[in-house]
């Protein structure tokens, strides 16, 4: 689902003759029938509760008694007179940095070296996807126990090669790294996708290539780069929004802690709503949430035209 | 001198199969070395799981042991039965684990995640459909609305919708885990769904009609089955995602005969060991026990499934 494909389907053919006629208005009812459980689930799941959750951003809201209107104290509060929301922003940014450049450069690496018709490719595939497959809590187990300073096998390996390893989950300079290694287990994820991409770039273009003199680099450079450039962004796009949604694993394996150090975005939108039962406060947060990856979307559409290379597309 | 002047390569021909050679042994060496970096690779990605099941064989002693053992001296199948069931077959031994019956919550979590996989390919497919084949005034307008909630992230509906859920009094049941998704299953899917009814010709569907088929019926019986493989990728990527959710049942199930898989395991850690000690081998035990589904319907399914990501650019 590249954004090209996005607008293809928008720009489906349209309706043409209406009023419509009885054959028509038969097809016209049975098409609102058909898409009728999604239209009621998005006015009570969707657009009901956006406007629900953009009026209580406005309200004190403790859950025990009714909101109680504050106007923009909630909006101040978080973007003046918080320090910890602007905390939780950097750790999630700095998370997202590290978490997503590494995702691009080790998964579309490992995807380059599957390329080279290696022998087993299915067997490697298969084994670095693996950790794609499983998510969540039981995912957070298992690093709880890796990262363990005594038990953990991080350590132990480290000390192997003599090197004393650090408290991870328990050190303040060392938790959001931490949670940086565990995304970078499983970028297996993002190389399925770039292995697929670097598969279907035209065999000719290289052969053009060789004859033109160029090398190992410069087809790298100037072929399969741009070529697979619109997955490459699409990852990236989905990479970042991803990665301002972390919370299973933060909320099991720190809460937040060791002193803020993996206090992600959305476990403060948690906290807030369901353990401080500020209903109102946080209801701001999920609404900063929604427009940070708004714009970020945004930015990364515009930005989009200067180096992702789409082809059969007329510039 | 037996072989005659003509087999005997000329200086040109050897300084080109020698190159050749070098060629092929720089071909070689590259080889081994993209073997060399994807095998180290792929011991780094299986060490954890491999760590996990060791320790979920071990008894507490030897989790603590130093230097640790990779493979345990006898592995303890006890702790899988003592997560599995909840109940200590050793009667004198601690309590820790008592009561906490993973059986129990693989069970509820297949329940849920049953009727949101039914719901879900049900509603989203014929949303799919109607934004795909059928014509009605607003179409385009509503599936562009449609994209555009797949931008909103679910947290900002999250507080409302738990309200909404208080006031139905269905708290602490699976109402709020299923019934959501009977409406339309969610825009990405049908977005998914709707690009690949769209590759199907509609001559199909003209030919049902002529024969008598209604609306429904072409939708019934023509596009649902030609639409297998993107249900197959739908019915996979619904799995994983219901399987392993943890934010939802945190915020709506809170009686412990009820818990889901993923919040069995964060209050087992939390609340199961009486001396308030990580019970590492068993979590490990549980932790393999929720992993294991998900992981047997990748291995099984392989080839639909890395289809399935390649086709809807999702990670899994």
């Amino acid at each position: 689902m590249t954004s090209d494909s996005v607008v293809e389907s928008v720009a489906a053919p349209s309706p043409k003759s209406f009023p419509l006629g009885r054959l028509a208005r038969r097809e016209a009812l049975a098409g609102y029938l058909a898409i009728a459980p999604w239209l009621l689930g998005f006015l009570i799941f969707e657009l009901g509760p956006l406007l629900t959750s953009l009026y209580l951003s406005f309200t004190k809201f403790d859950v025990l008694t009714n909101p109680q209107w504050v106007g923009l104290k909630n909006w101040d509060k978080m973007l003046f007179n918080d320090r910890l929301v602007w905390h939780s922003l950097k750790v999630t940014a700095i998370y997202s940095v590290g978490a997503v450049s590494l995702g691009l450069v080790l998964g579309l690496g490992l995807a380059l070296l599957l390329n080279q018709k290696v022998r087993g490719l299915s067997f490697y595939r298969t084994v670095f996807y693996t950790p794609a497959v499983v998510s969540g809590a039981a995912v957070a187990m298992m690093w709880l126990l890796l990262l363990n300073p005594e038990v953990g096998v991080i350590n132990r390996i480290l000390a192997l090669v003599g090197i004393e390893g650090p408290a991870w989950l328990f050190d303040r300079q060392w938790a959001l790294p931490a949670f940086i290694i565990m995304s970078v287990w499983g970028v297996g994820g993002g190389m399925v996708l770039y292995l697929a991409a670097l598969q279907g770039v035209p065999t000719e273009l290289y052969d053009a290539a060789m004859i033109d003199g160029a090398g190992a680099w410069p087809k790298l450079w100037f072929v399969t780069l741009p070529m697979i450039s619109p997955v490459i962004f699409f990852n990236l796009v989905m990479g970042i929004i991803g990665s301002f949604q972390v919370f299973t694993s933060a909320y099991i394996m720190t809460k937040g802690g060791p002193a803020n150090a993996t206090y992600f975005f959305v476990l403060g939108i948690y906290l807030n709503a369901f353990e401080f039962l500020k209903m109102g406060y946080a209801s701001a947060l999920a609404w900063m949430l929604a427009l940070i990856i708004l714009v970020l979307t945004l930015v990364a559409f515009r930005s989009s035209g200067r180096w992702v290379h789409y082809e059969g597309q007329i510039r | 001198m037996t072989e005659s002047a003509f087999s005997k390569p000329g200086p040109a021909l050897v300084s080109a199969r020698r190159q050749n050679t070098n060629a092929r042994r720089v071909r070689l060496i590259s080889q081994l070395l993209v073997h060399l970096l994807l095998i180290v690779g792929g011991i780094g990605v299986l060490i954890p799981f491999f760590w996990m099941v060791s320790s979920s064989l071990k008894p507490d002693w030897e989790i603590f042991q130093i230097p640790p053992a990779w493979i345990p001296e006898e592995p303890l199948w006890q702790n899988y039965a003592i997560v599995l069931t909840g109940h200590r077959p050793d009667a004198e031994g601690s309590r820790a684990g008592q009561g906490w019956s993973f059986m129990r919550f693989v069970w509820n979590t297949t329940y849920v995640t049953a009727w949101v996989l039914i719901g879900r390919l049900l509603t989203a497919s014929l949303a799919a459909y109607g934004f795909a084949r059928l014509r009605f005034p607003g179409r385009n307008a509503l599936f562009i609305i449609m994209l555009t909630t797949m931008m909103v992230p679910s947290h900002v509906t999250m507080i409302p919708i738990y309200f909404i859920f208080k006031t139905l009094k269905t708290l602490d049941t699976y109402w709020p885990l299923v019934l959501p998704v009977w409406f339309g299953g969610g825009a990405f899917f049908i977005f998914l769904l709707r690009q690949f009814i769209n590759s199907i010709p509609s001559d199909y569907d003209d030919a049902a009609r002529i024969d008598g088929c209604g609306w429904f019926g072409v939708y019934w019986r023509i596009i649902l089955p030609m639409a297998k493989p993107a249900l197959g990728a739908v019915a996979i990527f619904s799995f994983m995602a219901t399987w392993n959710d943890f934010m939802g049942p945190l915020i709506y199930i809170s009686t412990m005969s009820k818990y889901t898989v993923a919040i069995g395991l964060h209050f087992f850690r939390n609340n199961a060991s009486p001396a308030a000690r990580p019970l590492w081998n068993l979590t490990m035990a549980a932790s393999v026990v929720a992993m294991a589904p998900p992981l047997l319907l990748f291995f099984f399914a392989q080839r639909y499934y890395i289809q399935g990501v390649v086709v809807s650019g999702l990670k899994g």
